[in-house]
Protein backbone atom coordinates (compact mmCIF):
# COMPACT_ATOMS: atom_id res chain seq x y z
CA UNK A 1 0.00 0.00 0.00
CA UNK A 2 1.50 3.15 -0.86
CA UNK A 3 2.72 5.52 2.25
CA UNK A 4 0.22 7.81 1.54
CA UNK A 5 -2.44 5.41 2.45
CA UNK A 6 -0.04 4.17 5.32
CA UNK A 7 -0.04 7.16 6.41
CA UNK A 8 -3.96 7.50 6.60
CA UNK A 9 -4.24 4.81 7.95
CA UNK A 10 -1.55 5.95 10.86
CA UNK A 11 -4.66 8.81 11.17
CA UNK A 12 -6.92 6.84 12.57
CA UNK A 13 -4.10 5.81 15.48
CA UNK A 14 -3.29 9.50 15.85
CA UNK A 15 -6.83 9.79 16.92
CA UNK A 16 -6.98 7.22 18.96
CA UNK A 17 -4.07 8.48 20.41
CA UNK A 18 -6.02 12.38 20.42
CA UNK A 19 -8.91 11.10 22.04
CA UNK A 20 -6.45 10.08 25.26
CA UNK A 21 -3.81 13.10 25.01
CA UNK A 22 -4.92 16.22 24.99
CA UNK A 23 -1.72 17.58 23.78
CA UNK A 24 -1.79 15.87 20.61
CA UNK A 25 -2.26 17.97 17.75
CA UNK A 26 -2.38 17.36 13.77
CA UNK A 27 -0.17 19.44 11.80
CA UNK A 28 -0.35 18.51 8.03
CA UNK A 29 0.65 20.83 4.63
CA UNK A 30 -2.49 20.55 2.37
CA UNK A 31 -3.81 17.34 2.87
CA UNK A 32 -7.32 18.34 3.56
CA UNK A 33 -9.77 17.05 6.02
CA UNK A 34 -8.40 13.63 7.14
CA UNK A 35 -10.93 11.38 8.00
CA UNK A 36 -11.18 10.03 11.36
CA UNK A 37 -9.08 13.15 12.71
CA UNK A 38 -10.55 16.12 11.15
CA UNK A 39 -13.93 15.37 12.22
CA UNK A 40 -13.33 14.78 16.09
CA UNK A 41 -10.38 16.79 16.39
CA UNK A 42 -11.34 19.93 14.09
CA UNK A 43 -9.23 22.62 16.02
CA UNK A 44 -6.50 19.85 16.23
CA UNK A 45 -5.84 19.65 12.80
CA UNK A 46 -3.78 22.13 11.81
CA UNK A 47 -2.99 22.71 7.73
CA UNK A 48 -0.69 25.49 7.49
CA UNK A 49 -0.25 25.17 3.15
CA UNK A 50 2.50 24.24 1.28
CA UNK A 51 5.39 25.62 3.30
CA UNK A 52 7.74 22.95 5.00
CA UNK A 53 9.95 25.18 6.65
CA UNK A 54 7.01 27.20 8.35
CA UNK A 55 5.47 23.42 8.81
CA UNK A 56 8.42 22.21 10.90
CA UNK A 57 8.65 25.47 12.81
CA UNK A 58 5.33 25.88 13.60
CA UNK A 59 5.33 22.05 15.07
CA UNK A 60 8.47 23.53 16.95
CA UNK A 61 6.43 26.10 18.53
CA UNK A 62 3.44 23.59 19.26
CA UNK A 63 5.71 21.43 20.93
CA UNK A 64 8.00 24.21 22.76
CA UNK A 65 4.56 25.48 24.37
CA UNK A 66 3.75 21.79 25.72
CA UNK A 67 1.67 20.52 22.72
CA UNK A 68 2.33 17.12 21.31
CA UNK A 69 2.69 17.71 17.62
CA UNK A 70 2.89 15.03 14.80
CA UNK A 71 3.50 16.55 11.30
CA UNK A 72 2.32 15.28 8.24
CA UNK A 73 4.23 16.07 5.14
CA UNK A 74 5.96 14.60 1.83
CA UNK A 75 9.08 13.29 3.13
CA UNK A 76 11.27 14.32 0.36
CA UNK A 77 10.16 18.20 0.86
CA UNK A 78 9.70 17.93 4.52
CA UNK A 79 13.33 16.18 4.98
CA UNK A 80 15.39 18.55 2.85
CA UNK A 81 13.69 21.88 2.80
CA UNK A 82 12.38 21.31 6.73
CA UNK A 83 16.14 20.36 7.32
CA UNK A 84 17.41 23.25 8.99
CA UNK A 85 14.10 23.05 11.41
CA UNK A 86 14.33 19.73 12.00
CA UNK A 87 17.88 20.32 13.30
CA UNK A 88 17.46 23.53 15.26
CA UNK A 89 14.06 23.84 16.45
CA UNK A 90 13.50 20.08 16.83
CA UNK A 91 16.08 18.55 17.92
CA UNK A 92 18.67 20.82 19.14
CA UNK A 93 15.89 22.97 21.18
CA UNK A 94 14.59 19.53 21.99
CA UNK A 95 11.33 19.86 20.70
CA UNK A 96 9.10 16.96 20.98
CA UNK A 97 7.51 16.75 17.04
CA UNK A 98 6.81 13.74 15.67
CA UNK A 99 6.84 13.51 11.75
CA UNK A 100 4.79 10.81 9.91
CA UNK A 101 5.99 11.21 6.34
CA UNK A 102 5.12 9.09 3.21
CA UNK A 103 6.47 8.97 -0.07
CA UNK A 104 9.67 8.00 1.38
CA UNK A 105 11.79 6.38 -1.19
CA UNK A 106 10.95 5.76 -4.87
CA UNK A 107 7.38 5.66 -4.65
CA UNK A 108 6.60 8.66 -6.48
CA UNK A 109 8.14 6.47 -9.38
CA UNK A 110 7.73 8.50 -12.62
CA UNK A 111 6.53 11.71 -10.60
CA UNK A 112 10.68 12.34 -11.09
CA UNK A 113 13.62 12.80 -8.96
CA UNK A 114 12.62 15.84 -7.68
CA UNK A 115 9.77 13.49 -5.76
CA UNK A 116 11.93 10.56 -4.59
CA UNK A 117 13.33 10.30 -0.94
CA UNK A 118 16.23 8.97 -1.05
CA UNK A 119 18.69 11.24 1.06
CA UNK A 120 16.30 11.77 3.74
CA UNK A 121 18.03 8.73 6.01
CA UNK A 122 21.66 10.65 5.43
CA UNK A 123 20.34 13.68 6.64
CA UNK A 124 18.44 12.58 9.76
CA UNK A 125 20.62 10.00 10.95
CA UNK A 126 23.26 13.39 11.49
CA UNK A 127 21.13 15.38 13.95
CA UNK A 128 21.90 14.52 17.59
CA UNK A 129 18.65 13.13 19.63
CA UNK A 130 16.55 12.61 16.61
CA UNK A 131 14.98 8.95 16.28
CA UNK A 132 14.86 7.78 12.73
CA UNK A 133 12.02 4.74 12.14
CA UNK A 134 11.26 3.33 9.16
CA UNK A 135 8.59 0.64 9.36
CA UNK A 136 8.09 -2.96 7.80
CA UNK A 137 4.54 -3.09 7.21
CA UNK A 138 1.34 -1.11 7.70
CA UNK A 139 0.53 -3.12 11.06
CA UNK A 140 4.29 -2.47 12.13
CA UNK A 141 3.08 1.48 10.92
CA UNK A 142 0.70 1.66 13.46
CA UNK A 143 2.94 0.81 15.96
CA UNK A 144 5.74 2.96 14.85
CA UNK A 145 3.53 6.01 15.65
CA UNK A 146 2.46 4.66 18.71
CA UNK A 147 5.90 4.48 19.88
CA UNK A 148 6.64 7.62 18.28
CA UNK A 149 4.18 9.30 20.43
CA UNK A 150 5.80 8.35 24.39
CA UNK A 151 9.34 8.61 22.48
CA UNK A 152 11.05 11.78 23.91
CA UNK A 153 12.70 13.98 21.52
CA UNK A 154 11.99 14.77 17.71
CA UNK A 155 10.86 11.36 16.12
CA UNK A 156 10.87 10.98 12.43
CA UNK A 157 8.92 7.81 10.60
CA UNK A 158 9.76 7.02 7.45
CA UNK A 159 6.77 5.43 5.57
CA UNK A 160 7.45 4.00 1.80
CA UNK A 161 5.03 1.80 -0.21
CA UNK A 162 4.31 -1.22 2.34
CA UNK A 163 2.47 -4.60 1.86
CA UNK A 164 1.47 -6.45 4.85
CA UNK A 165 3.93 -9.34 6.13
CA UNK A 166 2.35 -12.71 6.48
CA UNK A 167 2.61 -13.65 10.04
CA UNK A 168 4.67 -10.76 11.09
CA UNK A 169 3.43 -9.29 14.30
CA UNK A 170 6.59 -8.78 16.27
CA UNK A 171 7.13 -6.29 19.16
CA UNK A 172 8.45 -3.08 18.52
CA UNK A 173 10.88 -1.59 20.49
CA UNK A 174 12.38 1.60 19.00
CA UNK A 175 16.11 0.85 18.69
CA UNK A 176 16.08 -2.57 18.20
CA UNK A 177 16.57 -4.82 15.16
CA UNK A 178 14.36 -7.82 15.02
CA UNK A 179 14.84 -10.87 13.35
CA UNK A 180 13.09 -12.72 10.71
CA UNK A 181 14.59 -15.21 9.75
CA UNK A 182 18.08 -16.79 10.90
CA UNK A 183 20.71 -18.51 8.88
CA UNK A 184 24.66 -18.48 9.43
CA UNK A 185 25.42 -18.04 5.82
CA UNK A 186 24.91 -14.06 5.43
CA UNK A 187 23.03 -11.86 6.99
CA UNK A 188 20.49 -9.35 5.42
CA UNK A 189 19.95 -6.05 6.50
CA UNK A 190 16.82 -4.29 5.01
CA UNK A 191 14.81 -1.14 6.22
CA UNK A 192 11.25 -0.39 5.16
CA UNK A 193 9.72 -1.84 2.09
CA UNK A 194 12.74 -3.29 1.27
CA UNK A 195 12.51 -5.85 4.18
CA UNK A 196 9.60 -7.84 2.06
CA UNK A 197 12.19 -7.89 -0.64
CA UNK A 198 14.73 -9.55 1.75
CA UNK A 199 12.48 -12.25 2.32
CA UNK A 200 11.79 -13.01 -0.69
CA UNK A 201 15.52 -13.07 -1.53
CA UNK A 202 15.91 -15.15 1.76
CA UNK A 203 13.53 -18.06 0.13
CA UNK A 204 15.07 -18.05 -3.45
CA UNK A 205 18.33 -18.22 -1.65
CA UNK A 206 17.71 -20.89 0.80
CA UNK A 207 16.33 -22.81 -2.55
CA UNK A 208 19.62 -22.43 -3.37
CA UNK A 209 21.18 -24.11 -0.29
CA UNK A 210 21.85 -20.66 0.88
CA UNK A 211 20.45 -19.92 4.92
CA UNK A 212 20.39 -16.23 5.21
CA UNK A 213 19.53 -14.42 8.04
CA UNK A 214 17.21 -11.39 7.95
CA UNK A 215 16.87 -7.95 9.75
CA UNK A 216 14.13 -5.90 10.15
CA UNK A 217 16.10 -2.44 10.78
CA UNK A 218 13.18 -0.48 11.78
CA UNK A 219 15.24 1.88 13.65
CA UNK A 220 17.70 3.48 11.54
CA UNK A 221 18.43 6.06 14.81
CA UNK A 222 19.78 5.10 17.03
CA UNK A 223 21.08 2.16 15.07
CA UNK A 224 21.26 -1.26 17.31
CA UNK A 225 24.75 -1.63 16.78
CA UNK A 226 25.08 -5.28 18.78
CA UNK A 227 22.50 -6.92 16.65
CA UNK A 228 24.71 -5.55 13.56
CA UNK A 229 28.07 -7.29 15.33
CA UNK A 230 26.17 -10.10 16.51
CA UNK A 231 25.46 -10.38 12.56
CA UNK A 232 29.21 -9.91 11.45
CA UNK A 233 30.23 -12.12 13.86
CA UNK A 234 28.35 -14.95 13.42
CA UNK A 235 27.85 -14.81 9.42
CA UNK A 236 30.75 -12.91 8.55
CA UNK A 237 28.80 -11.46 5.58
CA UNK A 238 26.16 -8.95 5.19
CA UNK A 239 23.69 -7.20 2.98
CA UNK A 240 22.10 -4.28 3.21
CA UNK A 241 18.89 -2.81 1.20
CA UNK A 242 17.39 0.15 1.21
CA UNK A 243 15.49 2.57 -1.04
CA UNK A 244 17.68 5.18 -0.79
CA UNK A 245 21.00 5.91 -1.36
CA UNK A 246 23.60 3.64 -0.34
CA UNK A 247 25.85 6.33 0.73
CA UNK A 248 24.45 7.43 4.22
CA UNK A 249 21.71 5.54 4.03
CA UNK A 250 21.82 1.91 5.87
CA UNK A 251 24.75 0.99 3.83
CA UNK A 252 26.86 3.32 5.02
CA UNK A 253 25.54 3.29 9.00
CA UNK A 254 26.23 -0.61 8.63
CA UNK A 255 29.50 0.08 7.38
CA UNK A 256 30.45 2.59 9.64
CA UNK A 257 29.51 -0.09 12.47
CA UNK A 258 32.02 -2.67 10.05
CA UNK A 259 35.03 -0.60 10.15
CA UNK A 260 34.78 0.34 13.66
CA UNK A 261 34.35 -3.78 14.95
CA UNK A 262 37.55 -4.30 11.53
CA UNK A 263 35.04 -7.65 10.69
CA UNK A 264 32.38 -9.16 8.24
CA UNK A 265 32.47 -7.93 4.29
CA UNK A 266 29.30 -5.79 3.30
CA UNK A 267 27.35 -5.59 -0.21
CA UNK A 268 24.90 -2.83 -0.10
CA UNK A 269 22.02 -2.72 -2.50
CA UNK A 270 20.52 0.56 -2.79
CA UNK A 271 20.71 3.68 -5.13
CA UNK A 272 24.10 4.43 -6.19
CA UNK A 273 25.30 7.62 -6.58
CA UNK A 274 22.98 9.16 -9.51
CA UNK A 275 20.11 11.00 -9.86
CA UNK A 276 16.59 8.45 -11.04
CA UNK A 277 16.14 10.06 -13.87
CA UNK A 278 13.94 6.65 -15.79
CA UNK A 279 10.53 7.49 -16.82
CA UNK A 280 9.17 4.43 -14.79
CA UNK A 281 6.21 3.29 -12.63
CA UNK A 282 7.88 2.38 -9.36
CA UNK A 283 8.30 -1.69 -9.35
CA UNK A 284 10.28 -1.06 -12.37
CA UNK A 285 12.14 1.84 -11.08
CA UNK A 286 13.56 -0.43 -8.35
CA UNK A 287 14.31 -3.26 -10.44
CA UNK A 288 16.35 -0.74 -13.08
CA UNK A 289 18.33 -0.01 -9.58
CA UNK A 290 18.65 -3.36 -8.41
CA UNK A 291 16.49 -3.09 -5.63
CA UNK A 292 14.60 -6.23 -6.22
CA UNK A 293 15.12 -9.84 -4.75
CA UNK A 294 17.30 -10.62 -7.33
CA UNK A 295 19.47 -8.30 -6.49
CA UNK A 296 19.94 -8.83 -2.98
CA UNK A 297 20.30 -12.85 -3.92
CA UNK A 298 23.17 -11.50 -6.55
CA UNK A 299 24.78 -9.09 -3.69
CA UNK A 300 24.53 -12.30 -0.99
CA UNK A 301 26.19 -15.16 -3.92
CA UNK A 302 28.95 -12.87 -4.36
CA UNK A 303 29.52 -12.96 -0.72
CA UNK A 304 29.03 -16.29 -0.19
CA UNK A 305 30.57 -17.51 -3.56
CA UNK B 1 -0.23 52.42 31.12
CA UNK B 2 3.20 53.73 33.06
CA UNK B 3 3.47 57.28 33.37
CA UNK B 4 6.16 59.75 33.01
CA UNK B 5 8.45 58.48 35.98
CA UNK B 6 8.33 54.79 34.90
CA UNK B 7 9.45 55.97 31.37
CA UNK B 8 12.27 57.49 32.74
CA UNK B 9 13.00 54.30 34.59
CA UNK B 10 12.56 52.51 31.15
CA UNK B 11 14.90 54.69 29.67
CA UNK B 12 17.83 54.41 32.06
CA UNK B 13 17.03 50.29 31.90
CA UNK B 14 17.85 50.77 28.14
CA UNK B 15 21.18 53.18 28.88
CA UNK B 16 22.29 50.36 30.62
CA UNK B 17 21.57 47.76 28.37
CA UNK B 18 23.95 49.97 26.26
CA UNK B 19 26.47 50.04 28.69
CA UNK B 20 26.60 46.11 28.99
CA UNK B 21 26.84 45.41 25.72
CA UNK B 22 29.83 48.26 25.00
CA UNK B 23 31.35 46.42 28.28
CA UNK B 24 31.55 43.33 25.50
CA UNK B 25 32.08 45.52 22.76
CA UNK B 26 35.27 46.66 24.56
CA UNK B 27 36.23 43.30 25.57
CA UNK B 28 35.87 41.73 21.78
CA UNK B 29 34.53 41.97 18.43
CA UNK B 30 30.62 41.04 18.52
CA UNK B 31 27.30 41.81 16.86
CA UNK B 32 27.57 45.28 18.02
CA UNK B 33 24.87 47.93 16.38
CA UNK B 34 21.75 45.49 16.20
CA UNK B 35 22.24 45.07 19.93
CA UNK B 36 22.20 48.78 20.67
CA UNK B 37 19.54 49.39 17.87
CA UNK B 38 16.94 47.52 19.68
CA UNK B 39 17.79 48.08 23.43
CA UNK B 40 15.12 50.50 23.70
CA UNK B 41 12.47 47.75 22.77
CA UNK B 42 14.15 45.20 24.44
CA UNK B 43 14.05 47.79 27.91
CA UNK B 44 10.50 48.27 26.99
CA UNK B 45 10.08 44.51 26.50
CA UNK B 46 11.81 43.02 29.50
CA UNK B 47 11.01 45.56 32.01
CA UNK B 48 7.70 46.80 31.20
CA UNK B 49 5.52 44.39 28.84
CA UNK B 50 6.60 40.73 29.25
CA UNK B 51 5.38 38.70 31.95
CA UNK B 52 8.50 36.26 32.24
CA UNK B 53 7.60 33.54 35.22
CA UNK B 54 4.32 31.44 35.06
CA UNK B 55 2.38 32.17 38.03
CA UNK B 56 -0.89 30.06 38.45
CA UNK B 57 -3.55 32.32 37.18
CA UNK B 58 -1.36 32.99 33.86
CA UNK B 59 1.57 30.94 31.73
CA UNK B 60 4.45 33.20 31.11
CA UNK B 61 4.72 35.15 28.18
CA UNK B 62 7.35 34.52 25.48
CA UNK B 63 10.30 36.16 23.69
CA UNK B 64 11.90 34.56 20.76
CA UNK B 65 15.14 36.75 19.37
CA UNK B 66 14.74 35.67 15.94
CA UNK B 67 17.84 38.13 14.82
CA UNK B 68 19.79 35.80 17.08
CA UNK B 69 23.61 37.97 16.66
CA UNK B 70 21.81 41.03 18.78
CA UNK B 71 22.09 38.37 21.78
CA UNK B 72 24.31 40.60 23.51
CA UNK B 73 21.16 42.71 24.34
CA UNK B 74 19.42 40.06 25.44
CA UNK B 75 21.97 38.69 27.73
CA UNK B 76 22.42 42.74 28.80
CA UNK B 77 18.62 42.19 30.10
CA UNK B 78 19.18 38.90 31.74
CA UNK B 79 21.98 40.57 34.17
CA UNK B 80 19.28 43.78 34.57
CA UNK B 81 16.98 40.48 35.61
CA UNK B 82 19.89 39.54 37.94
CA UNK B 83 19.59 35.98 35.85
CA UNK B 84 23.30 36.17 35.25
CA UNK B 85 26.32 37.97 36.38
CA UNK B 86 27.21 41.35 34.72
CA UNK B 87 30.64 40.63 35.11
CA UNK B 88 29.86 37.35 32.70
CA UNK B 89 28.98 39.73 29.75
CA UNK B 90 32.82 40.67 28.77
CA UNK B 91 33.56 36.99 29.15
CA UNK B 92 31.19 35.81 26.42
CA UNK B 93 32.38 33.39 23.98
CA UNK B 94 35.28 32.46 26.14
CA UNK B 95 36.09 29.25 27.49
CA UNK B 96 33.63 27.97 29.69
CA UNK B 97 30.95 31.05 29.68
CA UNK B 98 27.47 30.05 29.46
CA UNK B 99 27.18 32.67 27.34
CA UNK B 100 27.38 32.36 23.15
CA UNK B 101 27.21 34.85 20.15
CA UNK B 102 24.18 33.55 19.72
CA UNK B 103 20.95 32.54 22.57
CA UNK B 104 21.40 29.29 23.42
CA UNK B 105 20.10 27.36 26.60
CA UNK B 106 22.78 27.58 28.38
CA UNK B 107 22.22 31.12 29.44
CA UNK B 108 19.09 31.39 31.96
CA UNK B 109 15.96 33.19 30.60
CA UNK B 110 16.69 32.37 26.94
CA UNK B 111 13.01 30.60 25.87
CA UNK B 112 14.65 29.48 22.32
CA UNK B 113 17.86 28.96 20.96
CA UNK B 114 18.44 30.99 17.80
CA UNK B 115 20.99 31.68 15.19
CA UNK B 116 20.11 30.82 11.84
CA UNK B 117 17.77 33.58 10.61
CA UNK B 118 14.25 33.51 9.42
CA UNK B 119 13.47 30.87 11.98
CA UNK B 120 11.81 31.93 15.21
CA UNK B 121 8.22 33.72 13.40
CA UNK B 122 6.97 29.78 12.71
CA UNK B 123 7.99 28.84 15.94
CA UNK B 124 6.39 31.91 17.57
CA UNK B 125 3.31 31.45 15.72
CA UNK B 126 3.28 27.64 17.07
CA UNK B 127 3.14 28.78 20.41
CA UNK B 128 0.89 31.63 19.80
CA UNK B 129 -0.77 28.60 18.23
CA UNK B 130 -0.98 26.42 21.34
CA UNK B 131 -1.99 29.17 23.70
CA UNK B 132 -4.62 30.35 21.49
CA UNK B 133 -5.81 26.57 21.66
CA UNK B 134 -5.42 26.75 24.92
CA UNK B 135 -7.63 29.38 25.35
CA UNK B 136 -4.73 31.58 27.15
CA UNK B 137 -3.50 35.27 26.66
CA UNK B 138 -0.15 34.94 27.06
CA UNK B 139 1.70 36.49 24.56
CA UNK B 140 4.26 35.53 22.00
CA UNK B 141 6.86 38.37 21.10
CA UNK B 142 9.22 37.52 18.47
CA UNK B 143 12.51 40.21 17.29
CA UNK B 144 13.03 39.92 13.89
CA UNK B 145 16.36 42.24 12.06
CA UNK B 146 15.92 44.07 8.56
CA UNK B 147 18.13 42.03 6.78
CA UNK B 148 16.42 39.04 8.54
CA UNK B 149 13.31 39.79 6.71
CA UNK B 150 14.98 38.43 3.20
CA UNK B 151 14.62 35.30 4.18
CA UNK B 152 11.51 33.38 2.84
CA UNK B 153 11.02 31.56 5.81
CA UNK B 154 9.87 35.26 7.57
CA UNK B 155 7.23 35.28 4.66
CA UNK B 156 5.93 31.69 4.98
CA UNK B 157 5.05 32.28 8.42
CA UNK B 158 3.78 35.87 7.89
CA UNK B 159 1.22 34.21 5.35
CA UNK B 160 0.46 31.66 8.04
CA UNK B 161 -0.42 33.75 11.05
CA UNK B 162 -3.52 35.64 10.33
CA UNK B 163 -4.74 32.73 8.80
CA UNK B 164 -5.58 31.23 12.79
CA UNK B 165 -6.22 34.62 14.27
CA UNK B 166 -3.40 35.02 16.84
CA UNK B 167 -4.02 38.23 18.45
CA UNK B 168 -1.31 37.56 20.97
CA UNK B 169 1.74 37.39 18.30
CA UNK B 170 3.55 40.18 18.03
CA UNK B 171 6.47 40.66 15.68
CA UNK B 172 9.23 43.40 15.80
CA UNK B 173 11.02 44.94 12.76
CA UNK B 174 14.45 46.42 14.66
CA UNK B 175 14.72 48.53 11.25
CA UNK B 176 17.87 49.45 11.44
CA UNK B 177 18.56 49.84 8.13
CA UNK B 178 22.53 47.99 7.78
CA UNK B 179 23.24 44.73 7.64
CA UNK B 180 26.59 42.69 7.32
CA UNK B 181 27.25 44.07 4.21
CA UNK B 182 26.28 47.58 4.30
CA UNK B 183 23.11 49.60 3.94
CA UNK B 184 19.73 47.10 3.77
CA UNK B 185 18.03 49.39 0.58
CA UNK B 186 21.56 48.63 -1.15
CA UNK B 187 21.84 45.20 -0.87
CA UNK B 188 18.16 44.25 -1.47
CA UNK B 189 15.67 46.63 -0.58
CA UNK B 190 12.55 46.10 1.73
CA UNK B 191 10.64 48.85 0.77
CA UNK B 192 7.56 49.14 0.99
CA UNK B 193 7.68 47.30 4.20
CA UNK B 194 4.30 48.17 5.84
CA UNK B 195 2.40 47.62 2.74
CA UNK B 196 4.19 43.97 2.34
CA UNK B 197 2.76 43.32 6.24
CA UNK B 198 -1.13 44.69 5.37
CA UNK B 199 -1.19 42.76 2.30
CA UNK B 200 0.02 39.69 4.60
CA UNK B 201 -3.29 40.84 6.63
CA UNK B 202 -1.24 42.03 9.84
CA UNK B 203 -1.98 45.04 12.15
CA UNK B 204 0.79 47.10 10.88
CA UNK B 205 2.39 50.55 13.44
CA UNK B 206 5.17 52.28 12.52
CA UNK B 207 7.41 54.01 15.37
CA UNK B 208 10.26 55.48 16.59
CA UNK B 209 12.21 52.32 18.00
CA UNK B 210 14.40 55.18 20.19
CA UNK B 211 11.05 56.99 21.55
CA UNK B 212 10.01 54.88 25.03
CA UNK B 213 6.67 56.53 24.86
CA UNK B 214 5.83 55.80 21.48
CA UNK B 215 6.80 51.99 21.96
CA UNK B 216 5.00 51.55 25.04
CA UNK B 217 2.21 53.13 23.85
CA UNK B 218 2.44 50.59 21.05
CA UNK B 219 2.86 48.32 23.18
CA UNK B 220 0.15 48.71 25.38
CA UNK B 221 -2.25 49.35 22.65
CA UNK B 222 -2.09 45.25 22.06
CA UNK B 223 -3.96 42.86 21.28
CA UNK B 224 -5.23 44.49 18.53
CA UNK B 225 -9.18 43.40 17.76
CA UNK B 226 -7.85 40.66 14.82
CA UNK B 227 -4.97 39.07 13.98
CA UNK B 228 -1.61 39.45 14.75
CA UNK B 229 0.45 42.75 14.93
CA UNK B 230 3.78 44.07 13.44
CA UNK B 231 5.35 46.48 14.78
CA UNK B 232 8.08 48.37 12.75
CA UNK B 233 10.63 50.24 14.47
CA UNK B 234 12.56 52.46 13.10
CA UNK B 235 16.10 52.66 14.40
CA UNK B 236 19.60 53.41 13.90
CA UNK B 237 22.27 50.66 13.61
CA UNK B 238 24.84 50.83 16.70
CA UNK B 239 22.52 53.84 18.48
CA UNK B 240 23.77 55.43 21.52
CA UNK B 241 27.55 54.82 20.81
CA UNK B 242 29.41 58.29 19.42
CA UNK B 243 31.21 57.20 15.83
CA UNK B 244 29.78 53.47 15.79
CA UNK B 245 25.53 54.79 15.11
CA UNK B 246 24.38 54.99 11.88
CA UNK B 247 27.58 53.28 10.12
CA UNK B 248 28.09 50.18 8.53
CA UNK B 249 30.99 49.42 10.90
CA UNK B 250 28.24 48.99 13.74
CA UNK B 251 27.43 45.70 12.42
CA UNK B 252 29.94 43.54 13.86
CA UNK B 253 33.17 45.75 15.58
CA UNK B 254 34.67 46.33 18.74
CA UNK B 255 35.80 49.42 20.45
CA UNK B 256 39.04 50.51 21.46
CA UNK B 257 39.66 51.76 24.98
CA UNK B 258 39.82 55.29 23.77
CA UNK B 259 35.97 54.36 21.99
CA UNK B 260 34.54 52.96 24.54
CA UNK B 261 35.62 55.65 27.23
CA UNK B 262 33.68 57.77 25.03
CA UNK B 263 30.56 55.49 24.76
CA UNK B 264 30.72 55.06 28.73
CA UNK B 265 30.54 58.85 29.16
CA UNK B 266 27.52 59.20 26.22
CA UNK B 267 25.42 56.53 27.75
CA UNK B 268 25.49 58.13 31.64
CA UNK B 269 23.41 55.72 34.03
CA UNK B 270 21.48 58.72 35.18
CA UNK B 271 20.52 59.92 31.84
Amino acid sequence: MSGYFSALAAVQTLAELAAEDRRLVLVAQDFGPLRGFTERFPDRHIDVGISEENLVGVAAGLAHAGKLPFVLGMAPFVSMRGFEQIRDDCAYNRNNVKFLVPFAGLEAGPWGATHHAIEDIALLRSIPGLTLLSPADPNESLKAVRAAAVTDGPVYIRLGFLAPIDGYDAAFRVGEIVTLRDGADAAILATGSCVRTALAAHDALAARGVAVRVLNVHTLKPLDRGAVERAARDTGRLVTVEEHFVDGGLGGAVAEVLAELGAGRLRRVGVRDRFCTEVAPYPELLRIHGIDAAGVEAAVMELVA
Amino acid sequence: MPGPTDLTVLRRRATALRRHVVSIAAAQHCHLGGSLSCADLMAALFFDFLQLADTPERRRDRFLLSKGHAVHVFHACLAELGKIDAAELPESGRSGSRLGGHPTRRAPGVEFATGSLGHALSVGVGIAMAEQLDGSPSRTVVMLGDGELQEGTVWEAALCAPRFGLEHLLAIVDFNKFQSAGAVANVLPLDPLAEKWRAFRWNVREIDGHDMAAIVAALHALPAQQGPTVLIAHTVKGKGVPGIEGTARAHYTSLNEDEARRAYAALEPGA
